[in-house]
């Protein structure tokens, strides 16, 4: 029995690893971008002694919480599926792929797990400094595990410091793999997206309380925060992503054609780029096109003249190169996430300039009439990464590693019903736990601060016996 | 056995499985002990709180652990948990749900909402504690391998009487070793430390006689446990050993002796799975020549060193921090006699 209701091995394990992966991802850059926030509120209120703004912390604290439990779970889901589903990727990279993921638990997740909690529970334990000091840890924590991931992804997309030994990938240069330029694109790209996913959940929550007028000069406080984050970030988030489209023009030119929907290459002068297409693997052509003169060139080579190669003409090259086959990848998800993604950042730009704007003006304290826009902005960024892993992680396909190994020959020899058990049952787990997050999140946020901080007995409440008492 | 990298580094993978058997076993126990000791929302509320603050660092031992192996064994990553796959996906849904219940339990003030998060954590820290035996069983009897490592054999097939007297094993040690952790961890005048002292006897009993029974049935199958000559007793007598320990400092009321019994079973234990394995990693039950051995699957001795100098550097300050981790929460849970706002008393 190779397929199960048409789906094959191939398909359903590509399907659940789409579902770790982006599942875990509704979690991480939350976490990256909120340890931060969440410690430059901590070091105003160690600095300026006002336990209004500590209460501000312990509130955001409260929300990272809830939300870290859950980057964590699915997070080891994310390590073992490597093994579980994709042996033959295992085999064929462990040397070097493996590396980048130990080194991230070495160096981050141990940090993150223990300070984290050391910083939670450790309140009244800890001295002020060491406890401000922990959600620094964390947050540097946070940033050294999104390094390494990305490290390890950028190695699959554009591999270098290895040779080929018996049939598998060997490292021959890790400094090479450190300084993969494609990684620090993207660690920039990611990095900057995760302090979009934060800083605007944080404008949402605080918008929502100054529009209630509750504690009006603390929640400034953290408005003003995650504004200079949205804005740091979503600027961040356009320049590292148009680098990266122009890297992706010379390292994986079919991702890149994939991202524009282009078929042929231009023969004018300059290259145009489409509006929008409707592009069908099954034609090889787009279906319907609008498309605008020089911005394609400036795009993809900062200048009016520059052409990038058509898919059809990368599909002969690659079948001369590496045989037979197909290598297109399936153009038109990857052309509309691509399109989803570089229209939310721009929206997410657009919103955060509009507030710092206003906070010019000095109308900081009322969010306006883009109000209900400022609750739902916290989707925005959450569905810009979504579309960005789809456009990048199906424009690379059919490659699991770039021109060295197939998705198709990676894959484990498991059974369709296995794999589609599995997959059931995540998916079960997954949706049960977002629509918590959702719900505790929401309730969370809405309960706001109270005096002192107690609102829900936070976490499983240990209850100490005094210091110096008999053990 | 020669001291070069492959083998250095099976020997850290083992150390990094004990570590996290020890770390999180007592995690496990406690999450199973919990339904059987605590009456109410007080008491409930005083067992979680003995794991709250070390829990998610004491789990991370095991991504550690995954990511070792894939990054020295890269064949032998692959191979298990290809293999083994319907059990890791288990004990994936498991760690998740008791991550989850650890933290969301105490979020909502509603006895139904709670009593949800309980039976959740009661159920996915008992499926772990038998998987892993369940696991470690099957990794010393071998698995059906073929050509690349690629797994012939069924799901079913990885239970037999010697692999679930594994999982028995693992979760009647598990279960003693939380309680005596308990021991160390509840203020000693409360009735949970006592109940706690009573399950720790009584696990005791059935954890001597599982850990016996397996240790006699992976005597008796041929090709187990033996590929130490004589010393492969040694491991075994030691956990039997110590497991008489616990028994004598529960008598004698030596908390610490008793927790560093339990905890030395564990140790001995998992040293003698990965002792009794070596210089296999993986062996295969369909001949000899598809056997993954540390040699056959280890990744390049640049891999090795590179992964040798960053642990070097990076494993003594997470062993500091950890142990800085516990010496801050170090005094006992004590339970809370004040009525919780709101809550029900569970009784």
């Amino acid at each position: 029995m190779n397929e199960l209701f048409g789906f094959s091995t191939l398909d359903l394990s590509r399907f659940q690893f789409a579902t770790t992966s982006i599942f875990h991802y509704f979690f991480v850059p939350f976490t990256v971008g909120f340890a931060l926030i969440i410690a430059i509120l901590q070091t105003l209120a160690y600095r300026s002694h006002d336990p209004k703004l500590e209460n501000l912390t312990r509130f955001f604290g409260h929300l990272f919480f809830i939300n870290f439990a859950v980057g964590v779970v699915t997070g080891i889901v994310q390590e073992f599926q490597f093994g579980m589903n994709w042996q033959g990727f295992s085999n064929f990279v462990g040397n070097i792929f493996g590396v980048p993921l130990a080194l991230e638990v070495l160096m981050a997740f141990f940090l993150e797990s223990t300070f984290l909690g050391l910083w939670w529970f450790g309140k009244d334990r800890l001295p002020a400094w060491a406890s401000l000091a922990s959600i620094w840890i964390v947050a540097l924590g946070t940033t050294v595990s999104a390094f390494w991931i990305i490290l390890a992804n950028a190695w699959m997309q554009h591999p270098v410091g290895y040779a080929i030994k018996n049939g598998r990938a060997v490292m021959t240069d890790a400094w090479a793999i450190v300084t993969n330029p494609k990684a620090l694109e993207w660690f920039a790209h990611l990095w900057s997206g995760g302090l979009t996913v934060a800083a605007f959940f944080v404008l949402a929550v605080s918008a929502y309380h100054l529009r209630r007028r509750h504690n009006v000069p603390t929640f400034r406080v953290s408005f003003q925060v995650a504004l200079l984050t949205a804005l740091i970030g979503s600027l961040g988030v356009i320049a590292a992503g148009h680098v990266q489209g122009q890297s992706a023009v010379r390292d994986q030119p079919m991702k890149y054609a994939a991202f524009s929907a282009l078929w042929d290459t231009p023969t004018g002068a300059q290259m145009p780029e489409s509006l929008v297409a409707l592009p069908s693997n099954g034609a090889h052509t787009n279906r319907f096109e609008v498309t605008v003169p020089y911005v394609g060139s400036f795009l993809a080579f900062n200048n009016f003249s520059g052409k990038a190669k058509g898919l059809n003409d990368l599909q002969k090259e690659y079948v001369a190169k590496y045989g037979p086959g197909n290598y297109l990848p399936w153009v038109w998800p990857v052309y509309w996430a691509f399109r989803v993604m570089v229209g939310l950042g721009g929206l997410m730009l657009l919103v955060s300039a509009y507030y710092t704007w206003r906070w010019r003006r000095g109308q900081l304290d009322d969010p306006g009439r883009l109000y209900p826009l400022l609750l739902v902005m916290p989707l925005a960024p959450h569905l810009a990464n979504f579309s960005g892993w789809v456009a990048t992680e199906m424009g690379r396909q059919p490659w699991i590693v770039q021109g060295l190994l197939r998705t198709a020959d990676a894959v484990s020899g498991l059974t369709p019903r296995t794999v589609l058990v599995s997959l059931a049952a995540f998916w079960v787990v997954y949706l049960t736990l977002i629509g918590l997050d959702v719900f505790l999140l929401t309730r969370t946020a809405r309960a706001g601060m109270h005096e002192p901080e107690v609102e829900t007995p936070s976490v499983p409440a240990p209850n100490y016996l005094p210091e110096g008492a008999a053990p | 056995m020669t001291a070069d990298l492959p083998t250095v580094w099976f020997g850290l993978t083992a150390l990094t499985f004990t570590i996290y058997f020890f770390l999180d076993g007592f995690d496990f126990g406690v999450g199973i002990l919990q339904p059987f000791l605590a009456r109410n929302e007080a008491q409930r509320r005083a067992l979680i709180g003995t794991v709250g603050p070390f829990w998610a660092a004491n789990e991370v031992w095991v991504i550690l652990a995954a990511s070792v192996i894939f990054a020295a064994f890269p064949l032998w990553y692959g191979a298990l948990l290809t293999a083994l796959y319907p059990l890791f996906a288990l004990i994936l849904l498991a760690l998740i749900g008791r991550g989850v219940a650890f933290e969301y339990r105490s979020e909502v003030d509603h006895v139904r909402w709670r009593l949800f998060w309980d039976v959740t954590s009661f159920v996915t820290n008992l499926l772990p504690a038998f998987l892993w035996g369940v696991i470690m069983s099957n990794m010393v009897r071998g698995l059906p391998l073929g050509v690349g490592g690629r797994f012939q054999g069924h799901v079913l097939g990885a239970f037999d009487l010697f692999t679930v007297l594994g999982g028995l094993a693992t979760l009647s040690l598990f279960v003693l070793h939380g309680a005596t952790y308990l021991l160390l961890r509840l203020h000693r005048d409360g009735t949970l430390y006592l109940r706690a002292r009573r399950a720790a006897l009584l696990w005791g009993a059935a954890a001597t006689v599982l850990v016996l029974a397996f240790v006699y049935v992976g005597f008796v199958r041929s090709g187990v446990f033996n590929s130490l000559g004589l010393s492969q007793w040694l491991f075994p007598a030691a956990a039997a050993l110590n497991l008489g320990l616990v028994w004598l400092a529960l008598t004698l009321r030596r908390d610490g002796l008793a927790f560093a019994a339990t905890g030395l079973t564990v140790v001995f234990s998992t040293a003698t799975i990965f002792l009794s394995l070596y210089p296999s990693v993986l062996p295969s039950t369909l001949g000899e020549a598809y056997t993954l051995t540390v040699r056959n699957s280890a990744s390049e001795p640049y891999t090795l060193r590179l992964l040798s100098w960053v642990s070097l550097t990076f494993l003594p300050l997470i062993v500091g921090y950890q142990a800085w981790n516990y010496y801050v929460f170090r005094q006992r849970v004590q339970e809370r006699d004040q009525a919780i706002p709101g809550g029900g008393s569970g009784d």
